[in-house]
């Protein structure tokens, strides 16, 4: 899964996609697997770095990760 | 680098809700790095609030509408240009163009220079015969028709393929969504008592509107072009605000559009981008738009540049911009002498 290269995010969180013009805040957690995403890590290794990292169940986490994936997809985020 | 000095003639100086680009023009000239301009306002309305600018406005004339014929027009710019001597003129209004067209060897006769659209490229564009445009140059349109009547409506859906909501346009200005009947004949006589016939009706494409600043040489170059989307939209269907985008598709369909067309001077190309990444045109404004001053912010002085390619000056084309930049307008209430406005309305000149 890549980011789309149209999209930028700044450290303080701040995602702009330049071919829409659209512009989200992200969360810190979402900015880091956004940061993950680029470094061209898979969702496995995402779920798995952010469940040995924060304190949550694997239920909760591949709930929570599966969601932010799928809008993030529909946003034309990430192909 | 010693500027040069010109004195430009410009219009639309309406900045109110929904404004002329005349301001923009204007604020784009000033900061040119290479001409020292003397700007001289035309205006038709009394308040205007461009006229009462003076940071921006040197000094201003009226002048008559276009509809009081072309001679009129012409022989009020030519007393102008015996106090002015004026090197150039920036028309930006869609209905005052067709009298500067036309009148182009005339004022450079007179040593006014112009850069304006061709009378072929301008007609070809209208939004009455956009549909063979879009044939024409291969690029998507929406259907459309042009009617003369309100009564079309009555049978609209019975006899022709469009369906509801459809858009009611007029021909220079104005346009309506329309959900059924009833809206769509109350869009009419609105646009109608404003603008005149004929009104456009066309099919309505469902999508992200965008649009696109551009300058063409007439050679077939784009000089500049950047592409932009509405953030915030006045009742009026204006954008209040807007960003620039990175639209390498908008900006490759503007520059082939402009390589086929040859377009000559400003032009917004107004589009909309569906679901399916497809590109509509649905409509092309032939002259600078409001909104140029975000062209100028995002480093592509267009207005400098209009006015170099108008008198002859070699003009390199532009190959950035910056993404993301926004602009954002804002009203403010400029406090007017009375002996302001009564010189104007008496002697037609401030």
């Amino acid at each position: 899964m890549k980011v789309n290269k149209n999209i930028a995010v700044s450290e303080s969180g701040f995602l702009f996609d330049s071919m829409s013009g659209d512009s989200y805040s992200l969360n810190p957690i979402a900015a880091e697997i956004i940061g993950m995403l680029r470094e061209q890590k898979s969702v496995e290794d995402i779920k798995k770095t952010l469940l040995e990292k924060y304190e949550v169940t694997q239920t909760v986490l591949d709930k929570s990760v599966d969601e932010y994936i799928f809008t993030l997809k529909k946003l034309n985020i990430v192909k | 680098m010693k500027k040069r000095k010109i004195t430009v003639g410009v219009t639309g100086l309406n900045n109110i809700d929904s404004p002329g680009p005349g301001i923009p023009v204007i604020r784009g000239l000033r900061e040119s790095e290479f001409f020292d301009v003397r700007i001289i306002g035309l205006a038709y309305e009394n308040l205007e609030p461009g006229i009462y600018m003076h940071d921006l406005v040197d000094k201003t004339y009226q002048i008559p509408y276009p509809a009081l014929g072309s001679d009129a027009l012409m022989k009020r710019i030519e007393y102008i240009n015996s106090k002015e001597n004026l090197d150039l003129l920036i028309p930006n209004f869609d209905a005052e163009l067709y009298s500067f067209m036309k009148a182009a060897d005339r004022l450079k006769k007179i040593g006014i220079h112009t850069f304006l659209p061709e009378m072929k490229q301008f007609e070809e564009r209208h939004k009455a015969v956009l549909p063979e445009f879009g044939k024409k140059y291969k690029i998507k349109v929406p259907e459309s028709k042009t009617i003369l009547t309100d009564k079309y409506f009555e049978k609209m859906e019975d006899e022709d393929d469009f369906k509801y909501p459809v858009l009611v346009k007029g021909k220079y200005y104005d346009a309506y969504v329309a959900h059924n009947d009833e809206q769509a004949k109350t869009a009419f006589h609105k646009i109608y008592a404003k603008w005149g016939l004929p009104i456009i009706i066309q099919e309505y494409v469902r999508g992200t509107e965008v649009n696109v600043i551009a300058l063409g040489d007439g050679e077939g170059n784009t000089i500049g072009a950047v592409p932009m989307r509405k953030q915030y939209i006045t009742d009026k269907g204006k954008a209040w605000a807007g960003i620039t985008l990175g639209d390498t598709n908008l900006l490759s369909l503007t520059k082939k559009l402009i390589k086929k067309t040859k377009w000559r001077g400003g032009m917004e190309l107004e589009m909309i981008k569906t679901e399916d990444d497809e590109y509509y045109l649905i409509e092309i404004n032939p002259r600078l738009p409001a909104w140029v001053y975000l062209a100028v912010g995002a480093g592509q002085n267009l207005p400098e540049a209009l006015a170099k390619l108008a008198l002859g000056i070699e003009v390199k084309p532009f190959k950035k911009y910056d993404v993301g930049k926004l602009f954002i307008r804002y009203s403010y209430d400029l406090i007017v002498n009375l002996s302001e406005f009564e010189k104007l309305t008496l002697y037609s000149e401030l």
